[in-house]
Formats: C-alpha cells, sequence, structure tokens
C-alpha cells in the first residue's frame, strides 16, 4: 500500500545540508514529489526542509531513519502521520490572453482567491495559495484560458494545534 | 624539538593551520596516520616533519591508506587516520571510504584542497572532494574559515566514533592550512553535539518484552553481526556470558566472526551465503530469533520472502534505520550492542518465567542432526592442495606458534574459506571486506594491523587475483619491516567469478583466467621479501612453518586445486533450506531462476 507523506526535517543550515538530503532520496531510489527549504530562525542556523514523499509504510519508516541519521539533521516529523497539519503552497500563473478569455480568467481567479500582482493588456500575473489540489484544479481552468507559465513553490506544512517543531 | 612542542600556546595563540590540524589529532589521542604527500597537503607533511608525536606511515597509494587505517581501527578499536593530497589523492581513497562506510569502520581521512579562492576553477588537483565523497561517508567537511578548523577536527573525530561508526572526510583548502588558526580544545564528553546524538541506551520496555518471548521460545537463535564487535571487546564478553546463560545456539555474520568463540558448542559457525548447513536451518526453522548488531544482509538472507518464515525476530542495532530495512522484525530495540547485551543479561535473571526446556533439548537434538552432516568437510588425498585444507593447516599451525593471531583478507573463495576453516576465538582478529567485497584489502589492513601490533602473527590470506590489486604496498612492507605473511591460495583463476559462472553460466569462464600470473617467489624478491611456493600436499606444512618463523614480510604461494567451489553455497534467489552442499548436489544450481541470476 502506498501513502503519501509530508515529512518536516529541522537541518543545520549549512553548506551541502540540501545535497545530503536531495542525494539520499535519488541514492536510494526514493520519490521526491515536492521539496522547499528556506531558514527559520532568527540567526539563520536553522533551516526547514518540507519534503512530500510517497511510498509504502516500509519505504517512508526508511526515509525517516535514513534522514534522522545525517549528521546535520535535528528533527524530523511525520507530519501526515502525527495528525492533523496544514499544507499551503504558493504559486505565481501567467495567463495571457484577449477578450473574453481574459474577463473569464478573471472571474475564476476571483473565485479562488487568487490575487493579480502583474498586469499588460495582453496577460496576467496572479498569485495564489492553497494546497497542492487547489492550485491544479485553478491551472486546469486556466489551461483553455491562456495558460502560458507557471511557477510554484511546492508544499510547506506545520501540524495544528500547540505543539511545535523545536531542534 | 619541534614548534609544536616548544610552544604550548593559550587558547587565543594563533598557530599556521597545518599545526593546527596536527594538535587537534594529537589531542583526540592519534599516534600514527596513513597517508601520502602531494602539492595541496605539503603544509601538513612539513608540519609532521617537526614533531615527534605523530607517526606517518607512507603507503604507495591512497586506496591502500584507508584500508590500512581500517585495519588499523578494526584491531583496535580507535579510530583511524588518513591522510592524502587533493583531486586524485582523494579520488584514489573513495574506494577505502566506502569499503569503511559499508562495514561501519571509524576513519577520518583529511583530504588537501586547492586554496579556498580557487576552488571551482577547475585548478590543478582540483576535485569536489565533498561532492564526490558526500554519498561515500557518514559525513564530510569542507573547512572554509580558519576559526572553524579545529572544531571541525574534533566533530569528525566525534562523528565517526559515535553511533554507528564509519568514515568521514574533512576537505582542507590549501590557505587554511597555512594561515594562523586559533586553536579549539576538543568539547569535553558531557557537552551534547548540536544535532547528532545517537541512541545507545536500549528502552527497557522492549528489552523485558524480548526476554519474554525468548524465554518462550522453543527454536531460538542468536545471530550476531560487526555491531558486537564494534561495541568492544566487553560487548563480545557478554555476548558469552548472555549465550552460555541462555544456552541458545549462536551464529555469526562475516563481520561478526571471533565475537563468539567458534570453539564453542554453542556456536554454529557462520550462516548466510557460504555459511554452515546447521546455521542456516536453524535460522529457517527457528520460531525466534534474535539478531544482536546484524543487518539482514542479502548474503544473509537468501531470498527475503523465504527468509526464516516462521520466526518472531528481534533486532537490536545502534542504527534505526537498518531495523525494518530488509526484514521486518517483531521487536525493534535501538541501542548500543554491549548495553543491549547487558540489559539482557540482567532482564533475563530477574524474569522467572520458565524455559521450555524439553522443546530446546528437541531443537538441540535436531541441530546436532544438522550439524552431523558434517558440511565443511573435504577430503585431501594427492599431491594436490585443497585450498580448504591449506586454510585449516594454517590456524593449527598458527595455534601451535601461540602468537596473537590477526587474520585479513582479499575478496572471493579465498574469503570464505578463510571464515569457514579458520577458528576465531576472539573479537578484533578478522578483518575482511563484507559490504563492498573490495579486492585489494586485505595486505594494505594487515598493514594497518601490524603497525597497531608490532609483535603479532598478521595474515592476509589471499586470492593470486586479489591480491595484485594492491600488490604496491609491499614496498610499504619493507619500509617499516613489518613482517606482514601473504598467504596466497592461488587456483589461477578469480575463483568466485569461475564458481558463479560454473553454476550459473553454463561453465562459459569468461575472463576469469588468471592469465600471466607473476612469479610470486621472484615478486616477493623483488620487493625485499621472502618468496615460498607449495606445490604439493607434502610441502604444505614446510612452507607454512617456514613463513611463521620468517622474522619479515613473506608471500607465501600456494598452489591449490584449480576448480574448487566454495560450498555449501545458497544459491542466489534461493531460500536458506535450499543450499548446494557440495559437488555432488552441483545439479540443484542448474535451478536457479531468471530472478536469481539478477541478483549479485
Amino acid at each position: 500500500m502506498q501513502r503519501s507523506a509530508t515529512i518536516a526535517v529541522l537541518v543545520e543550515n549549512e553548506a551541502g545540508v540540501l545535497a545530503r538530503v536531495i542525494g539520499l532520496f535519488s541514492g536510494r531510489g526514493y520519490n521526491i514529489d515536492s521539496l522547499t527549504v528556506a531558514p527559520v530562525d532568527e540567526a539563520g542556523k536553522l533551516s526547514r526542509i518540507t519534503i512530500v514523499t510517497s511510498g509504502t509504510e516500509m519505504v517512508i519508516e526508511q526515509i525517516k531513519a535514513q534522514l534522522d541519521r545525517l549528521v546535520p539533521v535535528h528533527r524530523v516529523s511525520d507530519l501526515t502521520l502525527e495528525g492533523p497539519h496544514l499544507t499551503r503552497e504558493l504559486a505565481l500563473i501567467k495567463v495571457m490572453g484577449k477578450g473574453e478569455h481574459r474577463v473569464e480568467a478573471l472571474r475564476l481567479a476571483d473565485a479562488f482567491r487568487a490575487r493579480v500582482v502583474d498586469a499588460t493588456t495582453e496577460s496576467f500575473v496572479f498569485e495564489m495559495t492553497g494546497n497542492a489540489e487547489k492550485i491544479d484544479a485553478f491551472l486546469a481552468l486556466m489551461r483553455p484560458l491562456g495558460l502560458a507559465e507557471v511557477s510554484r513553490t511546492g508544499a510547506v506544512a506545520i501540524a495544528r494545534g500547540s505543539s511545535a517543531l523545536a531542534a | 624539538m619541534s614548534a609544536t612542542q616548544a610552544h604550548t600556546p593559550a587558547a587565543t595563540e594563533h598557530r599556521p593551520g597545518a599545526e593546527v590540524v596536527l594538535r587537534a589529532l594529537k589531542d583526540q589521542g592519534v599516534d600514527v596516520i596513513f597517508g601520502y604527500p602531494g602539492g595541496a597537503v605539503l603544509p601538513i607533511y612539513d608540519a609532521l616533519f617537526q614533531q615527534n608525536a605523530i607517526r606517518h606511515i607512507l603507503v604507495r597509494h591512497e586506496q591502500a591508506a584507508v584500508h590500512a587505517a581500517e585495519g588499523y581501527a578494526r584491531s583496535t578499536g580507535k579510530v583511524g587516520v588518513v591522510l592524502v593530497t587533493s583531486g586524485p589523492g582523494a579520488t584514489n581513497a573513495v574506494t577505502g571510504l566506502v569499503d569503511a562506510l559499508m562495514d561501519s569502520i571509524p576513519v577520518v581521512c583529511l583530504t588537501g584542497q586547492v586554496p579556498t579562492h580557487l576552488i571551482g576553477n577547475d585548478a590543478f588537483q582540483e576535485a569536489d572532494t565533498t561532492g564526490i565523497t558526500r554519498p561515500a561517508t557518514k559525513h564530510n567537511y569542507l573547512v572554509k574559515r580558519s576559526e572553524d578548523l579545529a572544531n571541525t577536527i574534533h566533530d569528525a573525530f566525534y562523528v565517526a566514533k559515535s553511533g554507528r561508526p564509519g568514515p568521514v572526510v574533512v576537505d582542507l583548502p590549501k590557505d587554511i592550512l597555512i594561515k594562523p588558526a586559533p586553536y579549539a580544545e576538543a568539547p569535553s564528553k558531557e557537552e551534547p553535539h548540536r544535532s547528532y546524538r545517537p541512541r545507545t541506551e536500549p528502552d527497557r520496555e522492549t528489552i523485558l518484552e524480548a526476554v519474554r518471548m525468548l524465554k518462550r521460545a522453543e527454536r531460538p537463535v542468536i545471530y550476531t553481526g560487526g555491531g558486537v564487535i564494534n561495541s568492544g571487546p566487553e560487548a563480545s564478553r557478554l555476548l558469552g556470558e548472555f549465550v552460555r546463560l541462555t544456552g541458545m545456539p549462536c551464529t555469526s555474520t562475516l563481520m561478526g566472526l571471533g565475537a563468539f568463540p567458534s570453539s564453542d558448542p554453542l556456536f554454529l559457525g557462520m550462516l548466510g551465503m557460504h555459511g554452515t548447513v546447521e546455521a542456516n536451518l536453524v535460522m529457517h526453522g527457528c520460531d525466534v530469533m534474535l539478531n544482536l548488531g546484524a543487518r539482514f544482509d542479502d548474503r544473509v538472507t537468501g531470498r527475503l520472502d523465504a527468509f526464516s518464515p516462521g520466526s518472531k525476530k528481534i533486532h537490536a542495532d545502534i542504527d534505526p534505520s537498518s531495523i525494518n530495512k530488509n526484514v521486518k522484525v517483531d521487536v525493534a530495540i535501538v541501542g548500543d550492542a554491549g548495553r543491549v547485551i547487558a540489559a539482557l543479561i540482567e532482564a533475563w535473571k530477574a524474569d522467572e518465567t520458565p524455559v521450555a526446556k524439553e522443546a530446546q533439548a528437541a531443537w538441540w537434538k535436531r541441530i546436532e542432526e544438522w550439524r552431523g552432516r558434517d558440511c565443511l568437510r573435504y577430503v585431501q588425498s594427492g599431491s594436490i592442495i585443497k585450498p580448504q585444507h591449506a586454510v585449516r593447516r594454517l590456524y593449527e599451525m598458527t595455534k601451535q606458534d601461540g602468537r596473537d593471531t590477526f587474520i585479513s583478507t582479499e575478496v572471493g573463495q579465498h574469503q570464505m574459506w578463510a571464515a569457514q576453516y579458520f577458528g576465531f576465538e576472539k573479537p578484533n582478529r578478522w578483518m575482511t571486506s563484507g559490504g563492498l567485497g573490495t579486492m585489494g584489502y586485505g595486505l594494505p589492513a594487515a598493514m594497518g594491523v601490524q603497525i597497531a601490533h608490532p609483535d603479532a602473527l598478521c595474515i592476509d590470506i589471499a586470492g593470486e587475483a586479489s591480491i595484485l590489486m594492491n600488490i604496491q604496498e609491499m614496498g610499504t612492507l619493507a619500509q617499516y619491516r613489518l613482517p606482514v605473511k601473504v598467504f596466497i591460495l592461488n587456483n589461477e583463476y578469480m575463483g568466485m567469478v569461475r564458481q558463479w559462472q560454473e553454476l550459473l553460466h553454463g561453465g562459459r569462464y569468461s575472463e576469469s583466467y588468471s592469465d600471466a600470473l607473476p612469479d610470486f617467489v621472484r615478486l616477493a624478491e623483488a620487493f625485499h621479501a621472502k618468496g615460498l611456493r607449495a606445490e604439493s600436499a607434502d610441502q604444505l606444512d614446510d612452507v607454512i612453518r617456514e613463513m611463521l618463523a620468517h622474522p619479515g614480510p613473506v608471500i607465501a604461494d600456494i598452489c591449490v586445486a584449480k576448480d574448487e567451489n566454495c560450498f555449501p553455497m545458497i544459491p542466489s534467489g534461493a531460500a536458506h533450506n535450499e543450499m548446494i552442499l557440495g559437488p555432488d548436489s552441483e545439479g540443484n544450481a542448474k535451478s536457479v531462476t531468471d530472478e536469481g541470476k539478477v541478483l549479485v
């Protein structure tokens, strides 16, 4: 049985740490559906990596154990397993078109709470946040209306409630 | 007097980076390093020249430096240290690093690097060493700031020896070695590492659960691995105590040989692809299995879906990622093997559940029947030397010799024969490349062992093909007067390749014949060593005797039967109860499936 897992990894913000994580996935044949990383503490010494991956339960357990034994890794948390959590992704979406298509694109963007962050007479850039499904759905609607370019961040996630992941 | 000895620099005093490196090594208890100089590490060699605390052993190839450090580490329990230059120096070391990674050997490898301002410019002898060695090491570092230099060296030693040990690379740009750098003492043991804090103390509840399971077992087995050796000699002592306390049969992986004495009747011999019948059938038929510091490697399990089908499995390992990786287990214990065994002993004594004595007696009766098949028997008749006989005689004669004996091997048939026919009574006496299977490991490893144990008897049991992969180290033996004995089982074939071709590829011996071999006697002499040869069975004992008696390095060329196969054998893709026992049952191998042929 395959499942998807959103894993948060707190790491030392040092050279090569991302290469270590990615190398682990490619070297051992694990999937990366998305990966994001940025420093998250005041001093810039800690980074948080959010990885969305999939595999059998045994493979996902392996992934977590393998991540956890990397020397610069502080904490590994399987958000999918540990309970309710929030997932968000940011996308910048360029749609080109004129006339009726343009109006329709704007109307749909409004329904999806996508913001217009750039506009010309022939194009819009929408900014939207949400989970991956919401962005996928919006992109599917934009495709016939002149979808030209997409830039997505990949998922970031955090557990609901009062517990916090700290080094 | 050397510069480092003359000064006792205050914490804030700055010294050239190379001196800081040596001081950090010295503070980490290093007394010997294996290395090879080159442009990028000249400052360290200059600092080495001006001190006496650390001895440098000049190898003839960087791969050998790492294997020598491995031999040193495995025979002492200390961290082995390597020093090589940038570019080709570092890339040559990679095979050794992966070898140490696979077999969990603590090694710190210092590599030179081009100066920081040239990194990324394709400078002369530049290689992306941290990039290349990232998957080849447990961890690696590139030191870019002088103030990080001392701390990084200390950190490297901590990481190499903590938790599951492994190789660590510290890449040192040349400007960092020249520029003055501050020294920093090693952090105290109480000070926790910022991110790497492996668990060594087992969870009490799981220990109790394991003991309850073991007490009720009717057909138990204890299966031990390199983790027991890595934990230190005390873990092996405790293992002996625990096995005798419980009266359970004990088997060992290739890496774990010596942790439990081979002469003890509770020992079943090695298990796995070339393990004994009794060990493999016990694994197949047991109802409770206790794995101590082994990792369910494919050489051990055979076909996974047929591996020990009816057993509850308890797995103790210091590395949580080894648990449930290949084989799903029922009880997982994370901890250092020695601590785990100590906790098991305590819990076993405290638990009042009666042991299933009758069932276990019946189990032992079956085991004795399997043992009675005497799967390692061979017949030495006529003048052609059987390789098994050569190893057996070597074992018996070294036992008579009485010196503390350390055996290393290369990789192939001779390695398996050494594991099967040489009896190991103590830990840290057996150095072999188990995980990576590196031909060329044995000679440099024996060299490292001999450096650590100058009065011991160090023998590399080799094959004629493997030995040529690092034969240049004969020069190192000569230079340092290291009396290592190279005992070549010469069958003029890459024997294990030939065996697989015979059993799996219709006897088409593609490129496995060792053609145009050197005359090993004259080769030994060219390297200032003694060369001996045994061509017939009646010469064998004399050659071994002369080899053991000679005070310097020796190559003994033992011309053995060319077509001998290594049995028992679990063919690839087969289960433990599908062993090939000997030439008479070789027909079985014809049934190897295509699925099996895919496996290595």
